[in-house]
């Protein structure tokens, strides 16, 4: 029952997926192709802003929609990378759904609690969306269409300095694309 | 100041009495800043700074930005003295007005409006003690390079009566989080007159300032991942330096500029890599291990590169050759060290150490090995030295927010930066001026 569960509610979200634009995802735009330059200087400081600071505003052009979709999501013990059996349904089920459309990609968001430096926990949420990459690559879905990706801590699921907040932010989240 | 003489409990109860006391006598002079004064032996050199002539009807109040600039350097200690009158930089004052409240130097100037617009700041440096004139200078600048003028001052003042040179008109980068908003933003020294250089509804984290001081190197997340740009800051024209899979993060600038050392995850586990700062190659590996390798910080030789690894089980520092070879490790003290900062003069190593679930702010002396924690506060990350490896700022968090200070390297003097609210963090300090 629990099994026809997730194969349900994943086969929600692909088919959401399927069209042009995700509903829960935001289309990644490539920042080089339109380069946001605020200002054009040609050499004179005189032309320069106040403060010599030309601001550059991405608010207007990057609409977040977050979703949390238990589905997508797996959760970890502090200070682990490793995926506990509860979740290894779920990773079996985005598995087989991922090799059935091989042109389907997913990223692997990592997240870690709040404590500590950014830098180290960006790289602590790496080692979490890689360790869920490689779960799924040792089910057969091919590397070429999976990444993962860190968020560190910057994008905590649940606020608060608490045990039960720091557990639902210690978390990796598939993503299609 | 490392010599052994590390804190001793026995002055903790002399230290809050003397927090107390500058609290009290001091607070109400301040409103733009505060300093916590701690710890004893500090030789300070006791000033007087007179109101500059015609501030009053200036934008900015040069006489107490320089005061507060060298009052947070920790080298400074404000002296009132009243009865002085009105002085300017051309008064020959009545020094013993203030040798009788113990000031050994005096700032006087004055603050003109110009017919186009622009304001003509001068100034005068007198040693008390032996009455003599140190000289003065002066400045026209536009309304909003007043501050920028008052910064120069207190350079003047610093260097002339400490021996070293003043970080006081340079400037720091920092990033504000409010609701969903992110922004990067170019600051004075202090913090103030600060001017937005990017804004974001996803997270930016870790600016680094080329050695030019005209660009920033920072992630960015605005692409649902983390990606590495170059910020020309005048121009506000960014390129994407590193975007390849997996997550892009922690650029550092090569001391000659030429060079950005960045972690990359694209071949799996985050490791080093050197890329070049123009682009137009391909990242080349520092070295290769199983373990995480993170937050690369050059050197000020060039040489060599500082970075974090939990290759022993936990994440401590580490330095490097470019070659990635003749890897050592640099902490031993604690099971989590990161950020590692050097000082410019390749002296002293600020980093993050955690103390029994706090993360706070420790200064390690390199040559001795001798290290200690500097700050009060528990939640410290993303230490950056000042240009003349006198100050640090820091982030932090008081009150339930995060906000920077500056500290001296004994922990002796702190000062929270102000200029904005809600959440501060990242900074990072940019050069010296050129």
């Amino acid at each position: 029952m629990k099994r026809l569960f997730w194969v349900v509610a994943l086969c929600a979200t692909l088919t959401a997926c399927g069209t042009s634009v995700p509903l829960t995802d935001v289309p990644v735009s490539d920042a080089t192709a339109k380069p946001v330059a605020a200002g054009s200087a040609p050499g004179a400081t005189a032309s320069a802003p106040p403060g010599g600071v030309a601001p550059v505003d991405l608010t207007t052009q990057n609409p977040q929609a977050s979703v949390a979709a238990e589905t997508r999501l797996v959760y970890f013990d502090y200070d682990s990378f490793v995926i506990k059996p509860e979740f290894q349904s779920l990773i079996a089920e985005h598995a087989r759904l991922i090799k059935s459309q091989a042109g389907r990609k997913a990223v692997i968001e990592g997240h870690t609690d709040e404590r500590g430096g950014r830098e180290y926990n960006l790289a602590l949420g790496q080692k979490r969306a890689e360790a869920v990459v490689s779960a799924l690559t040792v089910l057969g879905v091919s590397g070429a269409q999976l990444e993962a990706v860190s968020f560190g801590k910057e994008k905590p699921a649940a606020q608060g300095a608490d045990e039960a907040a720091f557990a639902k932010n210690r978390r990796a989240e598939i993503r299609y694309r | 100041m490392f010599s052994g003489n590390f804190f001793d409990m026995r002055f903790s109860f002399w230290l809050k009495f003397l927090w107390l006391w500058v609290a009290l006598t001091c607070a109400p002079a301040y409103a733009q800043f505060r300093v916590e004064v701690s710890g004893v032996g500090l030789t300070q050199v006791p000033i007087s700074f007179v109101p500059f002539k015609g501030q009053d009807a200036s934008p900015q109040k040069i006489s107490q930005i320089v005061q507060a600039d060298l009052e947070r350097s920790g080298q400074f200690r404000a002296v009132a003295a009243a009865g002085a009158g009105t002085l300017d930089e051309l008064t020959l004052p009545n020094l013993s007005i203030f040798r009788q409240v113990g000031a050994d130097a005096l700032v006087s100037g004055s603050v003109n409006k110009l017919a186009d617009g622009r304001f003509d700041v001068r100034f005068r440096l007198w040693d008390v003690v032996k009455g003599q004139d140190m000289g003065g200078q002066s400045f026209a600048v536009a309304s909003a390079e007043l501050r920028l003028a008052a910064h120069r001052i207190s350079d003047y003042v610093y260097e002339k009566l400490t021996g070293d040179k003043g970080a006081f008109s340079t400037r720091i980068a920092y990033v504000t989080k409010a609701a969903q908003r992110y922004q990067l933003w170019v600051a004075d020294a202090d913090g103030e007159n600060a001017s937005p250089a990017l804004a974001s509804v996803e997270p930016i984290i870790s600016p680094a300032w080329s050695p030019d001081g005209n660009q920033l190197a920072y992630v960015s997340f605005e692409s649902r991942k983390p990606v590495v740009y170059v910020h020309d800051v005048s121009s506000g024209k960014r390129r994407l330096i590193a975007n390849f899979k997996g997550s892009n993060s922690a650029p550092a600038w090569s001391p000659d500029g030429k060079t950005i050392a960045v972690t990359l995850s694209l071949s799996g586990g985050s490791q080093l890599f050197l890329l070049n700062a123009n682009g137009g190659s391909a990242p080349r590996r520092l070295m290769q291990s199983g373990s995480i390798d993170t937050e690369p910080v050059f050197a000020p030789d060039g040489q060599h590169i500082y970075f974090v690894s939990d290759r022993g089980g936990s994440p401590q520092i580490y330095r490097t050759s470019l070659l990635g070879q003749n890897v050592e490790r640099i902490t031993f003290t604690g099971t989590y060290n990161i950020s590692p900062a050097p000082s410019p003069d390749g002296r002293w190593l600020a980093y993050i150490s955690r103390v029994g679930g706090a993360f706070k702010l420790h200064v390690l002396e390199l040559q001795s090995g001798q290290s200690r924690a500097i700050s009060n506060t528990s939640a410290d990350e993303s230490p950056s030295f000042a240009p003349n490896g006198k100050l640090l700022v820091f982030a932090t968090q008081q009150q339930g927010k995060e906000a920077l200070m500056t500290t001296t390297l004994d922990g002796g003097v702190k000062a929270s930066l102000s200029g904005q609210s809600g959440d501060i963090r990242e900074p990072h300090w940019g050069p010296f001026a050129r």
